[in-house]
């Protein structure tokens, strides 16, 4: 295999892997602060404007990750800065 | 991650299709606001009127439940950004037009604006001296977090919006690609709750951000005050 081929199969496979794995845990992360949430309007149900607001920002920081994972993935799918390397 | 259609060229400058959509909501909104909020009336409201009214008073209720005394000077500045980024999320959804939040630089330019008003904010309410104090709070080792904190989330806010309108357009296209017509529409419908979700979660985001510049100087002057 030529270096670009062993390039495209390599950060093909990478960004795959990138993404299966960088969402699995932000996933975790939510389904736990929802959870989190959900017990503590059942207890306190009148404290439930507080309590969605910090939930949303919450979800939106952890959200965050998984979109940095995406941001990465597309970088290395699309504007790889080591084909400039290769191709010189 | 693709090239915005560069529309016209002014000598250096390159006017992109994401400048001049920006620019279209702009003057949209302000038309709009400006068509009706003439001729309002105490007694017997229109409908328009109505509707105007009940978000701008969603708008400062929401404001006001996470800064009670300080909400009137905010709600211009936090109702603008929800404004536009509602309008500017949404407009993606209109065939030919993307919106132009999707495009890293915009949402980078807002992150920006929003990072200088806490400053501005804080500064204006307690003096610049007693602002600055509050990044040797509670010691003096604390600087270098709060600085970096200051940095990355102001990335992190750019990065946010950007990613998920962006990914969102991305994927509708790409389920268009691979199953044809009409099969994206309930992609569309999740791309209505997201653009929504995430004009909420900027706009509140950059209210926390202030509030937090702000508070940090109401507890130090309570502790003065105890003290004293």
């Amino acid at each position: 295999m030529s270096p670009i081929e062993l390039l495209a199969v390599v950060s093909t496979v990478a960004a795959l892997f990138a993404i299966a794995i960088g969402v699995m845990f932000p996933a975790l992360a939510m389904g736990r602060a929802i959870a989190a949430a959900l017990d503590a309007l059942a207890r306190q149900s009148e404290a439930e404007k507080s309590i969605m607001r910090t939930l949303f920002i919450g979800l939106a920081m952890i959200e965050s990750l998984a979109i940095y994972v995406l941001v990465i993935a597309l970088i290395v799918l699309f504007r790889n800065p080591l084909i400039e390397y290769l191709l010189k | 991650m693709e090239e915005s259609k560069v529309l016209m060229v002014f000598g250096p400058l390159h006017i992109t299709d994401t400048v001049v959509s920006t620019w279209g909501v702009m003057i949209v909104l302000m038309l709009l606001s400006i068509v009706f909020t003439r001729g309002l009336k105490t007694e017997t409201p229109s409908r328009i009127q109505v509707i105007l009214e009940s978000t701008v008073s969603l708008i400062e209720t929401l404001i006001a439940d996470i800064l009670p005394d300080q909400s009137r000077k905010l709600v211009p500045f936090i109702g603008t950004l929800w404004l536009f980024l509602v309008v500017a999320n949404l407009m993606g959804l209109i065939p030919g037009l993307h919106s132009p939040t999707g495009n890293l630089s915009i949402t980078a330019a807002l992150a920006i604006v929003v990072f200088l008003s806490v400053h501005w904010y804080g500064i204006r309410y307690d003096g610049f001296k007693n602002y600055l104090r509050h990044y040797l709070s509670p010691t003096p080792l604390m600087l270098p977090f709060h600085l970096i904190s200051e940095v990355t989330r102001t990335l992190a806010l750019a990065i946010r919006l950007f990613g998920n309108i962006a990914s969102l357009e991305m994927a509708a296209l790409l389920v268009l690609l691979v199953a044809g017509f009409l099969v994206p529409i309930p992609l569309l419908l999740l791309h209505v709750v997201e653009a929504l979700v995430q004009a909420y979660i900027f706009g509140m985001l950059a209210l926390v951000y202030i509030a937090g510049g702000i508070q940090t100087q109401q507890q130090h002057k309570d502790k003065k005050e105890k003290s004293s």
